[in-house]
C-alpha cells in the first residue's frame, strides 16, 4: 500500500474518498491487532510524537497515547489552557520551541479554528489535527465513519443525521464532509440557534423537528450539550432540549425500523440521550471508542511513512 | 529610508499627464517648480539650462492623493506605527494629506491631543488632520468638546474602533456638531450582531468553522443613523461600507437629500471571503471581506458617486499582533502603499471605470467629504504633486513597505499603477522618477 496523499491530517473537507478509504482498510487491520493478547507492535519504534493539548480532552488524548503506545513510538504530552496563552505569547513561540526538539509529528487540540493549519505552515513536523475549535475534528469523524462501515458493511447510500448544537460542535464539520463524501445523505438537526446559516451549503439537509427525522435515518450521531452554552441564552432551558431533541426510549419507541446510535462522548446522560438509550443494543457507543484507537493507529503509521514497515498492520 | 530631497531652484515636470480636479480631465502638461512652489502648467514649457527636468512621459502627475481614515498609533502603540512611519508610508502611497483616527492612547478625545498632532506633523511632508472621538474615551456616553477641538483643528469626530452604540448619544453627537459642522464619522458595526464573529458570515465560515459577522450587523447600523442624520439634519460619514445592502440604503437616502456620505477602502473593493481560507491573519479586519456580490456593488456604487470616497483605513500592526490564531489576532491590515495600485487593479483593470474617476476618488472626493481646501495647483504656493505610472504593473512586495508594520494580504500580488515621485511641502521623495 502507499502513503495518503497528504502529509498532514488537518481536516476531511479537501482529503480524498481513497485516503480515508486506505485509512479506514488500514484500521480494520490494526482492529484485528488491538484483539491480540499482546496489543504492542514495533512499527512505529524510534519515531517522536508529541501530543500537545491546548484545551482540555480526555478520551482523544487517551485514544491518541494509546495509539501511539500500541505502535512503539516515543510519546511526549504538553498540555496548556487556552487562558493561560496570554496574547504576549504567541502559537508559534509554543510551536518553535517543541520544534527544536525535533519530533516527528504533533498531535494537537486547540480552540481556534484554523490553528492546525496554522501549525503545518510553522513546523517540518507532520501535524495530525485533534480538534482547531468548531472547524475539524478529522480523526473522531473518520472513527465514526469505521464504526459505521463495521455495522453496516457500507457507508454509501445511508443516511445519517447530527442531531444537536452544531454551531459549537467540534465534530459536526468533519462528519459532515467523510459521510459526504463517502456517498451517505446526511442531516443537521437541532433547535435553530444551534444551526449556523447557510449550513445547507455544505449539501446538508436541516430539519428543526426531531420526530420526523428519525422516522428516515439509518443512523443518529448525538451530539453532547455543552451546559455552558445555556449562559448564553441560545436555548430556554436543558429541560425544553430534552423534551424536543433528547433520545429517549419513548422516542425510539415510535419507530418501526432500526435505527444505529452514536454519540462522540462525553454524554450527558438525561439530556441529550437517556442512560438506557446509551447503554442499548441500538447504541455502537463503546464500538467507537474502541475503533477510535484503531484509527489513530491506523493514521499515525500511515503519515509517518506508509511502508510496509516491520511487524505493522500486516504482521 | 526616503529618498528626498529638498527643492532648489527650478524643477520641470517635462510631458506629464496631468489630471485636472476641476474637471477630471487629463491633459498633456509641463509643470515648472520654483524652489519647491508651483511655478507654472503650459501645454509646452521650455527646457533653460537653470532647470532641472523630470521626464513624464508616459505618467500622470496629480495632485497629491487625500485619505481620510488612516491609523498612525501615536501616541500609545509607537511599536505598530508612529507620524513619521506613517508619514513615509503615505508618500510611498502618493498621499500627501491624511485624517488620523482618535484610538490612540490616550484617545484623541480633547484640544491638547489635537494640538500635539497638529504641531508634530509641521515637521512632515504629510499634512496631518485628526479626527478626534466623539465621545469622551471613546466610551460611548459622553460627547468630546467639539467646539474647543475643531479650534485646534479636528476635522470630524468618531469612535472609530468602538461604533456609538447608543441611538440616544448618537443622535446627541449629530445635533451637536451642528454647531462645528464638522461630520460625525461613524464605523458602522452592531457589536451585539458581530457578537464573537471573525469573518463575514456565509457559505465561507461554515466551511471554515470560524463564528460569522453577518451583513445585518453593518447594514441595520447604517440604516439606524442615516435615520437618526435625516431627522436632525445633520452630517454623517459611514467609513468603509463593505455590503451591497448597505450601498442601497446609502443611495436611498442621499435620492432624498440626506447629507450622508461614505467611504469604501481598496481591500473591500478587491478581496473576498474566500481569502480568509488561508487563515492568513492579514484577511482578519472590521468590518470583514464580504462576499463577490458585495466586491461587485461597491465598485460600482463607487463610480455612480453613492460611495464617496477610497479610504485605506491604514491599520498597522506589529508581527506578534498577527501572529496569533484567528481569535486573537489584531484586526486590520496596512493599506496605504498598496492603495493605489490595488484601486487601479480593482477598478482599470477590471474595466469598471477610468483612470480620471479613480483620481477623483483619490484627489476630490476626500476633501469634499472633510470640508478641506480645494485648491490645486496654486502659484506661488508650496508645489503639491504625486507623479505615477498608470501601466506598470509589479508584484507588492515587504520592501515596498514604509510603514513600521507588514500586515498586508497583498503581498505577491500583482498590482496596477505605482507611485513614482511625490512633490510636497517644498521637498522631492522621489521613487523611481528620471532627471
Amino acid at each position: 500500500m502507499g502513503g495518503l496523499s497528504q502529509k498532514h491530517l488537518l481536516g476531511l473537507e479537501y482529503i480524498p474518498k481513497s485516503d480515508i478509504e486506505q485509512i479506514l482498510d488500514t484500521a480494520f487491520s490494526f482492529r484485528e491487532v488491538l484483539e491480540r493478547p499482546v496489543k504492542k507492535v514495533p512499527t512505529l519504534q524510534g519515531r517522536t510524537v508529541v501530543n500537545l493539548f491546548f484545551e482540555p480532552s480526555t478520551r482523544t488524548r487517551l485514544s491518541f497515547e494509546l495509539a501511539e503506545k500500541r505502535l512503539s513510538a516515543d510519546s511526549i504530552n504538553f498540555s496548556a489552557s487556552m487562558s493561560s496563552l496570554t496574547k504576549g505569547e504567541s502559537l508559534r513561540d509554543t510551536i518553535q520551541n517543541i520544534e527544536a526538539m525535533k519530533i516527528d509529528l504533533v498531535v494537537m487540540r486547540h480552540g481556534t479554528p484554523g490553528s492546525a493549519f496554522q501549525l503545518s505552515q510553522y513546523v517540518d513536523a507532520v501535524v495530525v489535527n485533534a480538534g482547531d475549535g468548531t472547524h475539524e475534528h478529522p480523526t473522531q469523524a473518520l472513527l465514526d465513519l469505521m464504526s459505521i462501515k463495521e455495522k453496516f458493511g457500507h457507508i454509501d447510500g445511508l443516511k445519517v443525521a447530527i442531531v444537536g448544537d452544531i454551531s459549537h460542535s467540534r465534530v459536526a464539520l468533519s462528519n459532515i464532509f467523510g459521510l459526504k463524501r463517502m456517498g451517505a445523505e446526511v442531516t443537521v438537526c437541532g433547535p435553530p440557534t444551534f444551526i449556523p446559516p447557510f449550513i445547507e451549503e455544505l449539501g446538508v439537509n436541516v430539519s428543526y423537528h426531531l420526530d420526523e427525522v428519525l422516522k428516515e435515518m439509518d443512523v443518529i450521531n448525538v451530539l453532547r450539550i455543552q451546559q455552558e452554552r445555556m449562559k448564553t441564552a441560545l436555548i430556554p432551558s436543558l429541560r425544553e432540549y430534552r423534551m424536543l431533541y433528547g433520545i429517549t426510549r419513548e422516542r425510539l419507541a415510535g419507530l418501526d425500523h432500526e435505527l444505529t446510535i452514536m454519540h462522540p462522548g462525553p454524554m450527558n446522560r438525561g439530556v441529550e440521550i437517556d442512560g438506557d438509550v446509551a447503554d442499548s443494543e441500538h447504541s455502537i457507543i463503546l464500538h467507537q471508542v474502541l475503533n477510535g484507537v484503531a484509527v489513530r493507529m491506523a493514521l499515525l503509521y500511515l503519515l509517518l511513512g506508509g511502508q510496509e514497515a516491520k511487524g505493522g498492520a500486516n504482521a | 529610508m526616503l529618498n528626498q530631497t529638498k527643492l532648489e531652484g527650478k524643477l520641470l515636470l517635462k510631458n506629464g499627464t496631468v489630471y485636472q480636479p476641476e474637471n477630471d480631465k487629463l491633459q498633456q502638461q509641463d509643470i515648472l517648480v520654483q524652489d519647491g512652489n508651483f511655478a507654472g502648467m503650459e501645454k509646452s514649457i521650455e527646457v533653460t539650462d537653470d532647470m532641472q527636468v523630470i521626464d513624464c512621459d508616459g505618467l500622470v502627475v496629480s495632485p497629491g492623493f487625500t485619505d481620510i481614515h488612516v491609523h498612525f498609533r501615536e501616541p500609545g502603540y509607537e511599536n505598530k506605527e508612529t507620524m513619521a512611519s506613517g508619514s513615509e508610508a503615505a508618500l510611498a502611497g502618493g498621499f500627501t494629506t491624511v485624517c488620523t483616527m482618535p484610538n490612540t492612547d490616550p484617545p484623541v478625545d480633547r484640544q491638547e491631543a489635537v494640538q500635539f498632532i497638529r504641531r508634530r506633523q509641521e515637521s512632515l511632508l504629510v499634512e496631518i488632520h485628526p479626527v478626534a472621538a466623539a465621545t469622551k474615551n471613546r466610551a460611548g456616553i459622553e460627547l468630546t468638546e467639539y467646539g474647543d477641538i475643531s479650534a485646534a483643528g479636528a476635522v470630524g469626530f468618531t469612535d472609530d474602533g468602538s461604533p456609538i452604540a447608543n441611538s440616544g448619544v448618537m443622535r446627541r453627537a449629530l445635533e451637536y456638531s451642528k454647531i462645528v459642522d464638522k461630520p460625525i464619522i461613524q464605523h458602522a458595526e452592531d457589536l451585539q450582531l458581530r457578537a464573537h464573529g471573525l469573518m463575514h458570515e456565509g457559505k465561507v465560515s461554515i466551511s471554515l468553522g470560524l463564528p460569522g459577522i453577518p451583513g445585518i450587523s453593518e447594514s441595520s447600523l447604517v440604516y439606524r443613523d442615516i435615520l437618526i442624520a435625516e431627522y436632525v439634519k445633520s452630517r454623517l460619514h459611514l467609513q468603509h461600507i463593505s455590503l451591497a445592502d448597505s450601498v442601497e440604503i446609502i443611495r436611498a437616502a442621499k435620492a432624498r437629500g440626506v447629507k450622508v456620505t461614505a467611504e469604501v477602502t481598496p481591500h473591500h473593493l478587491m478581496l473576498t471571503d474566500e481569502a480568509v481560507r488561508s487563515f492568513d491573519t492579514n484577511t482578519k479586519v472590521h468590518p470583514p471581506l464580504r462576499t463577490r456580490r458585495d466586491v461587485d456593488v461597491l465598485r460600482k456604487a463607487l463610480v455612480d458617486g453613492t460611495i464617496d470616497v477610497i479610504a485605506t483605513d491604514h491599520a498597522p500592526h506589529a508581527l506578534e499582533d498577527k501572529e496569533q490564531t484567528f481569535d486573537l489576532a489584531s484586526p486590520g491590515m496596512i493599506g496605504l502603499e498598496s492603495a493605489l495600485g490595488v484601486s487601479m487593479k480593482a477598478l482599470v483593470a477590471s474595466k469598471i471605470t477610468d483612470l480620471n474617476t479613480v483620481l477623483n476618488r483619490l484627489v476630490v472626493a476626500p476633501r469634499r467629504v472633510m470640508q478641506l481646501p480645494m485648491e490645486f495647483y496654486v502659484p506661488n504656493s508650496p508645489a503639491n504633486l504625486t507623479v505615477f505610472d498608470p501601466e506598470e504593473e509589479w508584484v507588492f512586495r515587504k520592501e515596498h513597505v514604509y510603514s513600521r508594520s507588514h500586515n498586508s494580504p497583498f503581498f505577491g500580488t500583482k498590482l496596477l499603477g505605482r507611485v513614482k515621485g511625490v512633490i510636497n511641502r517644498q521637498h522631492l521623495v522621489n521613487f523611481g522618477l528620471n532627471g
